[in-house]
């Protein structure tokens, strides 16, 4: 007899539950193969035009072609979730599907990273992000494309240059306050409500200082543009916030990629096995789906330089749920994000079962196995995750007559920025900024540097 | 829970079935490559692969994926990673690999940029933005001198008229008019309602266009020589061809006698022996006349050859070129040769110097590497724009 999709869902989640998993309503959607692949490229299901995505959308095509790329389920946090299935794919691998979706919906429900995003973001990502698309659309309809797409260019450019310390909606520095620093916001905000952490005496003696903007190295780009750019349209500022609020909504995507996956791959092993409604084939086809996607890169006896977060996450909670239980697996999916998880639990033991290893790789084509020390490994592993994936470049000054200075804190990155690249950035800046833009780095001595744009001269 | 099917039931699609974001940025993306590419102009004419299909009306370019830039790190002397699978410290999973002369400065970056596909100009497309480099006038099609034809062109409307030329919207407009002024019991059509076009003949300038390519297939012309020649005879054609509606080309290869061929077989005739350039202009007068009446065509000639002539020749050539110059709209001289900094003194760069120096509608060029085609090309067509306006 045949089994449908639509009748196995409610009595898949009606197993979630029993099983303790909590989550906002999933509206599952069947959709073809080349609308997973977009969504995919753009990370929403709708999202604002910009020719960037139309190259990384051809690669994805490429490696589709090619055989190398499958995508099975996409989903987006909110209430509802919105999950999408591929109408391709067997029952089999949907049902599965079905299964891992409900795991991430439990994830971002009670991860505390994605919690705090989604409230800032406001549980509707999909409709806003659509919103966005449309809004600048019609911007493009009036104002034309060329001077749309330079805006999006800085925008996208300096997407991962945002600080979720700080809330969504913030108050612009202003320079007129000289007396009082305003009152501390997020992170800081909370900090200070410490037990033990004193206010620190506020300096209102003597003669008022001018206000240096920012009061401290601002990290967020995107804001600190928006809102103090001397001459900026409110069309413009418009995207820089649209961009930004997206942004918002895929840090704790990416910051918690490893544990998601793994959450979710332990979720739908678990449901699959305890679902006595499904009939042994559906179960065998569907275990075996789940084997593909868990497994590690490497096969029995190659070696890969890359690590399948998949495997990693999977492995990773499988062993925490073996020794501790399920009560303190939940207490960790709560509190931490990747840097967290594998920092404190992933250990030199388990590291040596999965076979993983630090390499380094030379300019002259060399690789070589150098490490297996745990804390190598660790940072090995978080490296590309730093910052949003991204060098941390902050706001320094804002010059009275509305040179703005950035600085890249090469301190934390230990080497300075590509240079080339870097000056095409600041050009595109500098389109928006209407005024001097200057970025200090460092060469490859380590001698502090300028750059600008190409066209200003000394 | 809910789970929602792609297609509803009455089988009307949803958007993402009738639309692809991601064609459309990416068609974007090839926009804005153009624009890039179109300052580029030099290499684009150069490339000497123009020619695989004459009758196409594009070319294909070689370009890169344009990289949206993004704040990224300097590369690293020495790149850390994870990796996995069966390895202990000290393993070398790759050995050091050794240093490959034409490689860039350090390997390859990773992501975009590297792959290159071919992205297809229309050849109009070039001229248009050759013509804006170049300053150059818009022409219309060349007023001939004596060049003219009858033609037949529509003017106006009557009441009368072959049924073939019925202009049924002007006929339904009067209708119309005629009914609203008449109220709901009008006739729907009535006979005073028709409208038929009305033809006019006119006298109006030819756009017919003949062009003699003339190739020295000589011993001493080797296969960089005909390159150089095929491509400045290509930008040369496209360059006339865009003042003609038709253009007929006849292409004549010469050694000391001359033939004429088709165009696929024109550039891969190898002749053996000396060279007479005299046989080559014969048969293109011979040809003229056999075939083009001078006074219903405008006529253009280009002579591509290293310059090597049997001094025995010279009179005969001379003579030939001269009979012949009245003839043409405008002619070209293409030497190709191996040399730097040819100053067109040749045998055969004399003969034309002189056809010039009489007057007659000539232009000379030196072609010895590719990056000359661009400066020939400029030139012809700065030429060739100031005789049509002259004439």
């Amino acid at each position: 007899m045949a089994e449908k999709l639509e009748d196995l869902i409610p009595k898949v989640e009606t197993l979630a539950n029993d099983l303790g998993l909590e989550y906002y309503p999933v509206e599952f959607e069947l959709v073809p193969p080349s609308f997973m692949m977009e969504v995919a490229v753009y990370g929403l299901p709708v999202r604002m035009p910009h020719w960037s995505f139309g190259v990384r959308w051809i690669y994805q095509m490429v490696q589709h072609r090619m055989g190398h790329s499958r995508i099975f389920e996409v989903v987006f946090p909110g209430n509802p979730n919105r999950a999408y299935l591929v109408n391709t794919n067997s029952l089999e691998e949907n049902i599965l599907v079905v299964a891992h979706v409900l795991g991430h919906a439990d994830f971002s429900h009670n991860n505390l990273t994605f919690v705090r995003s989604q409230e800032q973001v406001g549980y509707r990502i999909v409709e806003q992000a659509a919103a966005h698309a449309r809004r600048i659309a019609e911007v493009i309809e009036e104002i034309g494309e060329q001077r749309v797409e330079q805006v999006l260019d800085v925008a996208l450019a300096l997407e991962p240059h945002i600080d979720t310390n700080l809330p969504l909606n913030r108050s612009k520095y202003r320079p007129l306050d000289k007396r009082t620093e305003p009152e501390p916001e997020g992170f800081r905000g909370r900090y200070q409500q410490l037990p033990g952490e004193a206010q620190p005496e506020r300096k209102t003696r003597g003669a008022p200082e001018p206000l240096h903007i920012p009061p401290h190295p601002e990290r967020d780009l995107l804001w600190f543009i928006a809102t103090h750019a001397p001459e900026m349209e409110d069309w413009e500022r418009d995207i820089f916030l649209a961009v930004r609020k997206e942004a918002y909504y895929f840090q704790p995507v990416f910051n918690c990629q490893i544990m998601n996956e793994g959450w979710a791959s332990y979720w739908h092993s678990r449901l699959l096995r305890e679902a006595d409604f499904l009939s042994g084939q559906i179960y065998v086809d569907s275990m075996k789906t789940h084997s593909d996607v868990v497994r590690p890169y490497a096969g029995e006896h190659q070696v890969a330089l890359q690590v399948n977060p998949y495997h990693l996450g999977y492995s990773l909670w499988e062993h925490l749920l073996e020794n501790g239980g399920l009560e303190a697996a939940r207490e960790i999916r709560r509190e931490e994000d990747d840097f967290g998880f594998i920092r404190n639990y992933f250990t030199a033991e388990l590291a040596d079962e999965m076979g993983l290893f630090v390499y380094s790789a030379k300019k002259n084509g060399e690789i070589r196995v150098t490490s297996s020390n745990i804390h190598e490994l660790h940072e090995a592993i978080l490296q590309p995750k730093f910052n949003f994936g991204a060098p941390r470049v902050v706001v320094d000054e804002l010059k009275s007559d509305g040179t703005l200075i950035l600085r890249h804190e090469h301190e934390n990155d230990g080497r300075g920025l590509d240079l080339e690249r870097a000056r095409h950035v600041l050009e595109y800046i500098d389109r928006i900024w209407r005024r001097p833009v200057k970025l200090y780095t460092i060469d490859e001595r380590g001698r502090q540097i300028n750059i600008k744009p190409s066209w200003e001269i000394d | 829970m809910s789970l929602h099917e792609s297609t509803s039931r009455d089988g009307v699609g949803r958007w993402y079935d009738l639309f692809s974001r991601g064609t459309r940025d990416w068609l974007r993306h090839n926009e804005k490559i153009r624009e890039a590419v179109r300052e580029q102009l030099p290499d684009l004419v150069a490339g000497s692969d123009v020619l695989s299909r004459p009758d196409n009306r594009t070319v294909k370019v070689p370009v890169r994926f344009m990289e949206h830039y993004r704040f990224r790190l300097r590369n690293p002397d020495v790149r850390t990673g994870a990796g996995q699978g069966k390895a202990k410290p000290g393993d070398v999973l790759r050995p050091a690999q050794p240093a490959r002369p034409g490689q860039g400065k350090e390997g390859s970056g990773e992501g975009e940029g590297q792959i290159t596909f071919a992205l297809e100009f229309q050849i109009d497309d070039i001229l248009d933005w050759l013509w804006d480099e170049l300053e150059l006038p818009h022409l219309k099609p060349r007023l001939g001198t004596r060049i003219e034809e009858d033609a037949y062109i529509r003017e106006g409307w009557d009441r009368r008229g072959a049924r073939s030329r019925l202009d049924r919207r002007r006929t339904m407009k009067e209708a119309i008019k005629r009914r609203s002024a008449q109220g709901p019991e009008a006739i729907p059509i009535v006979n005073d309602d028709l409208r038929f076009r009305q033809l006019a003949r006119r006298r109006r300038p030819t756009t017919n266009a003949v062009a003699f390519f003339l190739l020295d297939v000589s011993s001493s012309m080797d296969e960089h020589c005909r390159r150089l020649a095929k491509t400045f005879f290509f930008w040369a054609l496209q360059g006339v061809r865009r003042q003609f509606s038709t253009i007929e080309i006849v292409f004549i290869a010469h050694t000391v006698e001359a033939w004429e061929f088709e165009e696929e077989n024109f550039f891969r005739i190898h002749g053996q022996g000396g060279t007479k350039s005299s046989t080559a202009v014969h048969k293109a007068q011979q040809i003229l006349e056999e075939r083009y009446d001078p006074a219903m065509y405008n006529c253009y000639l280009f002579y591509a050859t290293d310059g090597h002539n049997f001094s025995e020749d010279r009179r005969r050539a001379t003579e030939a070129l001269l009979r012949l110059a009245p003839l043409m709209n405008f002619l070209g001289y293409a030497e190709v040769s191996h040399q730097n900094h040819r100053r067109l003194d040749t045998e055969v760069a004399g003969i034309w110097r002189g056809l010039g120096a009489e007057g007659w509608p000539v232009g000379s060029y030196s072609l010895t590497r590719e990056a000359d085609i661009w400066l020939a090309i400029k030139a012809f067509f700065t030429d060739q724009a100031a005789e049509a306006e002259a004439q």
